[in-house]
């Protein structure tokens, strides 16, 4: 028979967010026949009666396992990668599955000259350029917007021209609160959300909090991608911040969870110091915490490592 | 091949010595200018501006500025340029012209290599602090606006590798949408915008083989829609930039006023590149040679300048 607790401790060790290897290790590798057994017998979680009469793992199951187990190992390598290659493996497997927000996160979160870089390294990898593929395979009325952000080469320097700023903030506002048309449609609104350097943008952001009363956030469609890219230009440290509470939320899907990989891998040697200190104050607890709570073994460890990097 | 005759090895403080004396004094030795200059290629012609500055603390090309005038100043102040800086200061001239010179837009961003478009736009940022996406978006509209930014926008990958299936689907989609006539302007935009210029050039070939007429002849229907001229434009830019360029001479001297800034240009542009072939190209189109054109329809120092640049041996 095997103790409840080790049964209990053995159950959590691969429930979650990555598996803790060494409760595997010291419980598993002392269990004889009889003990496993009792497991399989124990935890309907996992394991149903066959009509063949043996304890038969679920399908579900294994493959949720082997997905946690190799959590750890897909961190490793997306760090290892250059950052070139990574993002444009990343953005290759987006577009694939359609997942335009990791799109949108790459083109608007990494610098012009990071861009650049995944761009070319696209080209090496698939013998395309990204914006050919984002064209060809995007039909709905998020292309425009979705190639033109791949493609852009934004100014990156200090000037920004105020009046202009002012005037497209206005652009804009008229531009959201036009029922009849989606803004995403609006040739406008992507140039403008395209086209503009950054900073010229926050300010943009700060006129229009003028003109509206409200963050520009606040006007738009929750899940569309003109609000995904409009957070990550203006805000991309809050933007992190949010996608790493939804990937450590209980009951959070694969594609949620993954995010926390990608997010702690390619920003800890850029952000990850203002994205602690906006989870921090967003959510309360320390980030380090909450991975801490949330995921098991070497997987943890690893994220840990790689966030008190620059914190 | 390029047209540019060059010395073996001058010396770029001699040169720079040279050419302020032919600053120095009451006129300018406009002679000496583009004996020196027409004959440097962009390495030394840069090495000429730096060692300029470093005698004199003055900036040559300022100070030519100054000295020069007219159709001949704006050459060689071109001239002078490095290339990704020229083209940045011909694309600015271009948006900012009152009437969108989108031809200049689509030769820099169709004919240069992905290489060069970007060595052109971070040129463009350092010395306009915007980016030449922002500019071209904020100065066109609608359907001109889209090719247009989108062409100058693209980091078009540049292999050899062609997908044929690809290219006859893409081909049958471009006949489908012009022969419409109802034309959704954002297929033909993504194709040219997007593909590598291997891949359009199968593209295109794969049109002619199955419709037995280029796509250009196609896109003919209405001698005043801009909008089709601009992507005739470039189309030819992509498949045969020397044709291209020989039709711009051909256009600049043979209608009533000689278009000064086109045939600057073109000879500026080209002359350390493929100006031999445009020039044979000429020949054969026209009866006659470029310089024969060039002789007849410039004068004075700018006609001796533009000469010296197609390699002519008499300077």
């Amino acid at each position: 028979m095997a103790f409840p607790q080790d049964i209990d401790a053995l159950t959590k060790a691969f429930s979650g967010f990555g598996v803790d290897e060494n409760a595997i290790i010291w419980i598993l590798g002392k269990w004889y026949p009889e003990q496993r057994r009792s497991f399989r017998k124990g935890c309907s979680q996992f394991f149903w009666e066959d009509e063949r009469l043996f304890e038969r793992w679920d399908d579900n199951h294994i493959a949720f396992l082997e997905r946690e187990f190799l959590r750890f190992k897909n961190a490793m390598v997306l760090w290892i990668l250059h950052p070139w290659e990574r993002d444009a493996r990343m953005a290759k497997e987006a577009l694939k599955n359609r997942e335009y927000d990791i799109l949108i996160e790459i083109a608007c979160t990494r610098s012009s000259e990071e861009l650049l870089g995944t761009r070319r390294a696209y080209h090496s990898l698939f013998d395309h350029s990204i914006e050919e593929d984002v064209a060809y395979s995007v039909h709905d009325n998020n292309r425009n917007l979705l190639v033109a952000l791949v493609s852009s080469y934004r100014y990156e320097g200090p000037k920004v021209n105020e009046e202009i700023a002012k005037k497209e903030a206005k652009t804009l506002w008229e531009a959201f609160k036009n029922v009849n048309k989606n803004p995403i449609e609006d040739g406008e609104v992507v140039r403008i959300i395209t086209t503009r350097s950054k900073l010229h943008l926050k300010s943009v952001f700060n006129h229009y909090k003028v003109v509206s009363g409200k963050n520009i956030e606040e006007d738009l469609e929750e899940d569309s991608s003109l609000k995904d890219a409009i957070q990550c230009l203006s805000s991309p440290k809050a933007y992190f911040s949010r996608i790493l509470d939804i990937a450590m939320m209980g009951g959070a899907d694969e594609k949620h969870k993954e995010a926390l990989t990608r997010i702690i891998v390619t920003q800890a040697d850029a952000y990850m110091k203002e994205i602690a200190e906006e989870y921090l104050q967003q959510y309360g607890v320390s980030l380090s915490q909450k991975i801490e709570e949330t995921t098991k073994g070497n997987y943890k460890d690893f994220l840990l490592t790689l966030v008190s990097r620059g914190v | 091949m390029a047209t540019l005759v060059v010395p073996d090895h001058p010396s770029p403080v001699q040169d720079a010595e040279s050419l302020r004396k032919a600053c120095q004094g009451w006129g300018t030795d406009e002679k000496a200018i583009i004996q020196i200059l027409g004959h440097r290629n962009a390495v030394q012609r840069n090495q000429i501006r730096k060692a300029y500055e470093e005698l004199y603390q003055e900036n040559l090309i300022k100070r030519l500025e100054s000295e020069l005038s007219g159709d001949f100043e704006k050459a060689v102040y071109r001239w002078l340029l490095d290339p990704a800086e020229r083209d940045a200061v011909l694309a600015h001239v271009a948006v900012k012209d009152s009437m969108l010179d989108y031809q200049t837009i689509i030769e820099i961003a169709c004919v240069r290599s992905s290489e060069e478009l970007l060595a052109v736009k971070r040129a463009y940022h350092l010395r306009y602090k915007h980016s030449l996406d922002e500019d071209v978006a904020s100065h066109t509209t609608g359907d001109f606006r889209k090719l247009l930014v989108a062409l100058v926008s693209t980091f078009r990958y540049d292999g050899d590798e062609i997908n044929v299936s690809l290219a006859e689907s893409e081909a049958k989609l471009l006949h489908e949408v012009i022969k419409g006539k109802a034309f959704s302007h954002e297929e033909i935009i993504r194709i040219l915008s997007t593909r590598s210029k291997s891949q359009l050039n199968a593209t295109f070939n794969c049109y002619r083989d199955a419709h037995g007429t280029s796509i250009t002849k196609s896109l003919l229907d209405d001698p005043a829609d801009e909008f089709l001229a601009a992507l005739r434009m470039a189309i030819r830019c992509i498949t045969f930039p020397q044709k291209y360029f020989e039709k711009v001479l051909r256009n600049a001297v043979n209608k009533g006023r000689t278009d000064e800034d086109a045939l600057t240009r073109v000879i500026v542009t080209r002359a350390e590149k493929d100006l031999n072939d445009i020039k044979e190209l000429y020949h054969k189109r026209n009866n006659a040679s470029l310089e024969h054109a060039i002789n007849k329809h410039t004068s004075g120092d700018y006609k001796a300048f533009l000469l010296a640049l197609l390699g002519d041996k008499e300077l």
